[in-house]
């Protein structure tokens, strides 16, 4: 990864609605962000921050209706993914985009025995015989740090744990060597011993595949492990987005401060008493005209009210590239204060 | 809290809780599921005792066999002056007013044809001879107490967000003014932002009520957060049973190590310079547990003595208790090395 890594994937202004017979919900709104070759995007909000819709728009997993990608552009090497046929799609999901949801015990099939279930996208998109696809899926499931795989290949998912099946998951993920792996929570559903070992697993096949990966969770501790960069979302839009580092130390929108400080620590000083980020999620019907967050946020003054912040950047760079916040108490009203 | 005097109020000693496994074609007793094999605690009137584990640990299932949600295979529960494992049926009736639970799945533990008030006023309906009004104060009250607005207390569950919804179950395990309270992972299924609400709430009404809390939890952020001490459970028994600033400190048993190392800090400095403990493998199966101590299997510094004899869970240093044999007189040697590693270990 000596040479300036190259865009893998481009998403810019995605926009998705449901509808729904309360009215339309606008789950994801004018979301931008772009993934370089081998690297690390953390996407952290809680459930209803539209983290999953967005990753699932990008392939068109959702079901339409009630889904409905009202605009944007995906850019996979280039090409639109929201302007492919089906058939073009199909040979990018599971090829050049690898996916892995959040619960293992659901997300595989329970009548079809492992080795069928790697197999398939080896045969499909790779035009692999029986014999190669099941040399490979031996491979693959050695990569992944199951021991047995030959034996294992023949066995149904109830036979195995969790972790292993969140391991095979990921080998699914990964049977076509694919550019971008998403990860929707793959670690969530796992005990900490067993997500501490799938963390080091995907530490060690970046560094072994270099593929480039989106990690989708509503935990601040895994992403300080494992990303280069992080995208918080909240109410349907990214709210933040800055280098890893420089957003534990510096983080700017109300939201991210008081995520930060909700969570008690196990090394350190013992918490007296949690800070509450009082109120609830908003409901997202109706496109979004002030702040998301101004119901629950200690800074709400009047613009907040009147104008959805657009994101801006806090350290010159262009949007995307460094630290940049949506929020219209962090810039430029504070730095204008600050110099007042 | 420090007013309180420090005798227990709830010990349990040697606790089992043994599942049948029936097989073959006459469904015959063919073995157990030994969920907890010999669990003993007591919790100090007015404190909090956190209990951790992964799943499948016998975590949830100490906490039920305890108020007898399930029949204990063996053991002694005294709550407040009885041993409610050998309790009648009718003095365990008499006796559950006391001894209450807030479960995990607030969707799954409230009733949804329900509304709010019969929810909380069911208990006092079971157990007092109140009128209609006098039921609805304390509907109200409570309500009151747990930040509910009284104008929902028509409503189903279903208009309720997770928060909220928790907020009901722990009201219901109020009515009746318990001393002792189960908390089965209660935030194990809200946001992030939510759960510090009912932290907070579980640990305000611990103040003004005098309450008792058995926490049990995965999250070992939150129960250092909450707990005075902490007992940590693999494969049905117990590996430390510490003060919660020793343990989180120092932890004793290699188990508890690995599990405090698993532990993501929200901190990416932290996270580049430590040295995880990852633990190969999974747990083994409670059915089939292994011959000497539970974690033999997975230890990082297992000896032949772990293989064929089960630890003791003994007192190692002033209050705290660990089953290990690195700290048992055989093993004397190695508890000092153990030390030794475990003071350096802090500094990483």
């Amino acid at each position: 990864m000596a040479e300036p890594a190259a865009t893998v994937l481009d998403v810019r202004d995605l926009k998705t609605v449901f509808r729904t017979r309360g009215g339309e919900v606008h789950a994801v709104n004018d979301v931008s962000f772009h993934l370089k070759r081998g690297e690390l995007l953390g996407v952290v909000g809680e459930s209803g921050s539209g983290k999953s819709v967005t990753m699932m728009s990008l392939l068109r997993l959702l079901p339409s209706p009630p889904a409905d990608i009202r605009g944007g552009k995906v850019l996979l090497d280039g090409r639109d993914l929201l302007a492919m046929s089906d058939d073009e799609l199909r040979s990018v999901r599971g090829a050049k985009v690898g996916f892995v949801f959040q619960d293992p015990m659901t997300s595989l099939n329970p009548v079809f025995t492992l080795g069928d279930q790697i197999m398939e996208p080896l045969i499909k998109h790779m035009r692999l015989s029986r014999s190669q696809a099941q040399a490979r899926a031996i491979e693959l499931l050695e990569l992944v740090g199951i021991p047995g795989a030959a034996q294992r290949l023949h066995q149904y998912p109830h036979q195995f744990s969790g972790g292993m099946r969140q391991r095979v998951m990921i080998a699914i993920a990964l049977a076509c060597d694919p550019d971008v792996l998403i990860a929707d929570e793959p670690t969530t559903a796992l005990d900490v011993t067993i997500q501490a070992q799938i963390l080091e697993l995907v530490k060690e096949l970046r560094r072994k595949l270099g593929m480039a990966i989106i990690w989708i969770t509503h935990d601040l501790g895994v992403i300080a492990g494992i990303a280069d960069r992080v995208m918080v979302m909240y109410g349907g839009q990214v709210v933040e987005h800055a280098p890893v580092r420089e957003l534990f130390a510096n983080p700017q929108h109300p939201y991210t401060r008081a995520l930060l400080q909700t969570i008690p620590r196990i090394t350190g000083p013992r918490t007296t008493r949690l800070k509450v980020i009082e109120g609830q999620p908003p409901i997202l019907t109706g496109p979004l005209t002030a702040c998301p967050f101004r119901a629950r946020c200690e800074h709400r003054f009047d613009t907040c009210d009147a104008v959805n912040p657009p994101r801006r950047a806090i350290d010159g760079a262009p949007i995307g590239l460094g630290h940049d916040v949506a929020c219209h108490w962090v810039a430029p009203a504070r730095q204008e204060a600050a110099h007042a | 809290m420090l007013d309180a005097p420090a005798t227990p109020l709830v010990q349990v000693q040697d606790l089992k809780m043994h599942f049948p496994i029936y097989s073959g074609l006459f469904r015959r007793h063919t073995g157990d599921v030994k969920a907890v094999d010999g669990v003993s605690f007591d919790i100090l009137a007015g404190q909090t005792l956190g209990l951790v584990g992964e799943s499948g640990c016998g975590k949830s299932t100490v906490g039920r066999a305890m108020l007898r949600l399930y029949e204990p295979t063996a053991g002694r529960v005294v709550i407040d002056g009885d041993d409610v494992a050998t309790l009648s049926p009718e003095a365990l009736r008499k006796k559950r007013p006391t001894m209450q639970m807030v479960f995990q799945d607030p969707q799954a533990s409230l009733n949804p044809r329900m509304t709010l008030a019969e929810i909380v006023s069911e208990p006092l309906e079971e157990h007092t001879n109140w009128t209609r009004d006098q039921k609805l104060e304390r509907v109200y009250e409570l309500m009151d107490q747990v930040g509910l607005n009284r104008r929902f207390v028509n409503r189903f569950p279903h208009e309720f967000s997770g928060g909220q919804r928790q907020r009901i179950g722990i009201a219901r395990a109020l009515a009746l003014k318990p001393r002792f309270i189960v908390c089965d992972e209660p935030i194990a299924a809200l946001d992030v932002s939510i759960q510090a609400q009912v932290v907070n709430l579980l640990e305000d009404l611990q103040e003004k009520l005098g309450l008792t809390y058995l926490f049990i939890s995965h999250d070992l952020s939150m129960v250092r957060h909450l707990a005075q001490r902490v007992a940590v459970m693999y494969l049905g028994r117990i590996a430390e049973l510490s003060p919660s600033k020793d343990l989180y400190a120092r932890p004793l048993h290699p188990y508890a190590e690995a599990l405090l190392s698993a532990v993501n800090e929200p901190d990416p400095e932290l996270a580049a310079r430590r040295n995880r403990i990852i633990l190969k493998g999974d747990v083994p199966s409670p059915a089939n547990p292994p011959k000497g101590c539970n974690f033999c299997t997975r230890c990082p510094r297992v000896m032949d003595i772990c293989r064929t004899v089960k630890p003791d869970l003994l007192e190692v240093e002033p209050g705290r208790l660990v089953a290990c044999h690195l700290y048992t007189a055989a093993g004397s040697t190695g508890a000092s090395e153990a030390n030794e590693r475990n003071q350096q270990g802090e500094t990483r």
